[in-house]
C-alpha cells in the first residue's frame, strides 16, 4: 500500500513533538475525516529555524509531516509558503491516490503557521 | 518473525482436512452434477453430501439449504427474493443500522425502488431491542432482516425474541449468521428464522461459497436467473470444489464447536484482560458478555487506527480497525457511528478476532508490543494535549 520511503518516514518521524515557544502555530484536519496535523514554527531572521509537527492520523499523515518538515527546515518564509503538499507527496514518492487528499495536508499546515507567525509578528510590530 | 493472525472475522485460513478433502475431490471429480452420466452422478453424490454437512451445522434440512456464491449473494437473494415474492402483501422491510453492508446497501437498493425500509438503531453495546422490533411492525412489513452477531464488535443480538416477534405478526424473518456459524451454536428453530446466511471462508472453508438456508414452504423469487439448479433458486452450475470444501469445513466447525468456543474464548479474556491493564485510557467496544468468544474490539483514546494496524504489521500482526482511513471508502465505522462513539474513538478502533492457530504466547507477544505501539503514536498526537486524562472512560 505505502512504498518504502512512506512506511521509513512513518517509522522513524523526523521532527515530531512541540516547540513550546513556537513563532506560529497551525492545525488542519478535524476529526470526522480522522486525521489531525499541527506544526509548530520557529523564524529566526526570516528564516524556518526548527519545524515540528503532531498528528493523529494515518500513516501518510504521518510520513508527511515528517517530510514537510525535511523540507521546510532552513528554508526562508517565502519558500516554506511557496511549498506544496504535492511537493511533499511526490518528495515521499507518491502516496496512494485514496490518501492524496485526506492525509496530505501537511503543508497547508506549514502555511497556517506562517500565516500565525505574520499575525504575531504585525500585532506586535503593532504594539512596538 | 512472529507471525500473529488476529483477523479471523475477515477471513480464515483453509483447514488442513478441508484443504486436502477439496485437492482428492479436483483431481478426481470434474462432472456437472446436472448431468445424468455417471461423471455428473458422482459429482451429485459429493454435493449432496456436502449439502447435508451444511444443514447439520445449523440443525436444518439438507433441502433448505442452497448454495451461492458466498455471504454477500446469500443476504441479497434472502431480501431480494423475499421482497419480490411478497410484493402484492407490502413493501415495508425492517433491519437494522449495524448490518453488513451486504444488508444494509440492498435495503438501501430497495427504498431507492419503492420499498420503505425501517433501520433500527442499537443501543451503546450494539444491541437491537426487541420491542424496537415489535414497534416498527406495521401491516405492510414483509421482512426482518436483523444480523445473529455483529461482525464488528461482536455482540450477539437477541435473535430468539425476535423471531417470536416475527413469528406472532407472520412477517418473514432473515438473520445473517456468517459471524456465528461454527463459533457459538446456531439452530434454525430455536431461533425462529425463516432465512439464513452462511459463508464458508469465515468457518476454515474456500471463499466464493455460501448459502442460504431457506424454511421449507417459504416462497423466494430467483435473483439470478438461467438454467434453474438449485431448486430453481440460483442459477449456475455449481461451484462443486467450494461445495465440497464448505460442507467440510462444516462439518469440522460443528464437531470442533464447544472446544474451540472455550479455547478462543479463555485466549481472547486474556487479551481484553492484559490490554485494559497495560494500557490506559482504552475501552471494550461492544457487550461486556453477549458478544462472540473470539472477538475483541478496542478504542485507544488519542491514536489513529491506521497507523496502529501498519504499525502491528511492522510487527508481524494481523488486525483491523473501524477508522475512516483504514476503509476502502474512507469513511468511519457505521457499527462504531451507531453505538455513539465519539470520531476520536472510531478512528482509533482495533478489532482484534482470535482463530484456530493462535495460542497463548500470540496473545502475550500483542500484549508486550501493542503497549509501545500505543505509547509511541500517542507520543507525538496533538489529541493526547488537547483532553484531560480520563477523557476515553
Amino acid at each position: 500500500m505505502y512504498n518504502e520511503t512512506v512506511m521509513e518516514h512513518f517509522t522513524n518521524p523526523r521532527n515530531v513533538g512541540e516547540i513550546p515557544d513556537a513563532s506560529g502555530v497551525g492545525e488542519v484536519g478535524n476529526v470526522v475525516c480522522g486525521d489531525i496535523l499541527r506544526v509548530y514554527i520557529k523564524v529566526k531572521d526570516g528564516v524556518l529555524d526548527d519545524v515540528k509537527y503532531m498528528t493523529f492520523g494515518c500513516g501518510a499523515a504521518v510520513a508527511s509531516g515528517s517530510m514537510m518538515t525535511e523540507l521546510a527546515k532552513g528554508k526562508t518564509v517565502e519558500e516554506g509558503l511557496k511549498l506544496t503538499n504535492n511537493d511533499v507527496a511526490k518528495a515521499l514518492g507518491g502516496l496512494p491516490a485514496q490518501k492524496k487528499h485526506c492525509s496530505n495536508l501537511a503543508a497547508d499546515a506549514l502555511h497556517k503557521a506562517i500565516e500565525d507567525w505574520k499575525q504575531k509578528a504585525s500585532a506586535a510590530a503593532g504594539r512596538a | 518473525m512472529r507471525k500473529v493472525y488476529l483477523d479471523h472475522a475477515a477471513t480464515t485460513p483453509l483447514h488442513p482436512e478441508v484443504y486436502s478433502l477439496m485437492c482428492r475431490f479436483m483431481k478426481d471429480t470434474f462432472g456437472n452434477p446436472s448431468s445424468i452420466h455417471s461423471f455428473g452422478r458422482e459429482a451429485r453424490k459429493w454435493v449432496e453430501e456436502a449439502r447435508q454437512q451444511v444443514a447439520d451445522l445449523i440443525k436444518a434440512s439438507p433441502e433448505e439449504i442452497y448454495f451461492t456464491s458466498g455471504g454477500t449473494e446469500a443476504d441479497n437473494l434472502a431480501i431480494l427474493g423475499t421482497a419480490a415474492a411478497r410484493r402484492k402483501k407490502g413493501n415495508h422491510i425492517i433491519t437494522s443500522s449495524i448490518e453488513h453492508h451486504a444488508v444494509l446497501d440492498t435495503c438501501k437498493y430497495l427504498e431507492k425502488n419503492g420499498y420503505e425500509v425501517t433501520f433500527l438503531p442499537v443501543d451503546r453495546y450494539g444491541m437491537v431491542d426487541p420491542d424496537d422490533v415489535r414497534k416498527a411492525i406495521r401491516r405492510d412489513t414483509i421482512l426482518i432482516s436483523i444480523m445473529h452477531a455483529n461482525n464488528e464488535i461482536g455482540t450477539i443480538e437477541p435473535i430468539e425474541e425476535i423471531g417470536r416477534i416475527a413469528r406472532e405478526h407472520e412477517v418473514i424473518f432473515h438473520t445473517d449468521a456468517v459471524q456465528t456459524a461454527g463459533k457459538i451454536p446456531v439452530d434454525v428453530e430455536a431461533l425462529g428464522v425463516d432465512l439464513l446466511t452462511l459463508s464458508s471462508h469465515k468457518i476454515y472453508g474456500p471463499k466464493g461459497i455460501g448459502a442460504l438456508y431457506k424454511r421449507k414452504g417459504l416462497r423466494l423469487l430467483p435473483v439470478v436467473h438461467g438454467g434453474g439448479q438449485e431448486k430453481k433458486l440460483r442459477s449456475g452450475t455449481e461451484n462443486t470444489i467450494g461445495i465440497v470444501g464448505f460442507g467440510k469445513a462444516a462439518e469440522i466447525a460443528a464437531r470442533d464447536l464447544e472446544e474451540e468456543h472455550d479455547r478462543t474464548k479463555r485466549l481472547r479474556d486474556r487479551l481484553v484482560r492484559g490490554i485494559l491493564e497495560k494500557i490506559p485510557e482504552v475501552r471494550l467496544n461492544g457487550h461486556p458478555e453477549k458478544r462472540l468468544p473470539h472477538n475483541a474490539n478496542f478504542s485507544f483514546a488519542y491514536v489513529e487506527g491506521e497507523s496502529m494496524l501498519l504499525s502491528l504489521d511492522l510487527k508481524g500482526i494481523a488486525a483491523s480497525s473501524g477508522s475512516a482511513c483504514s476503509s476502502r471508502a474512507l469513511e468511519p465505522s457505521h457499527v462504531l457511528t451507531a453505538i455513539g462513539l465519539p470520531y476520536e474513538l472510531i478512528h482509533g478502533s482495533l478489532r482484534m478476532t482470535l482463530g484456530r492457530a493462535n495460542d497463548e504466547e500470540d496473545i502475550d507477544y500483542v500484549l508486550e508490543v501493542l503497549p509501545e505501539i500505543v505509547n509511541r503514536l500517542r507520543s507525538f498526537s496533538p489529541l493526547a494535549q488537547k483532553h484531560p486524562v480520563g477523557w476515553a472512560g
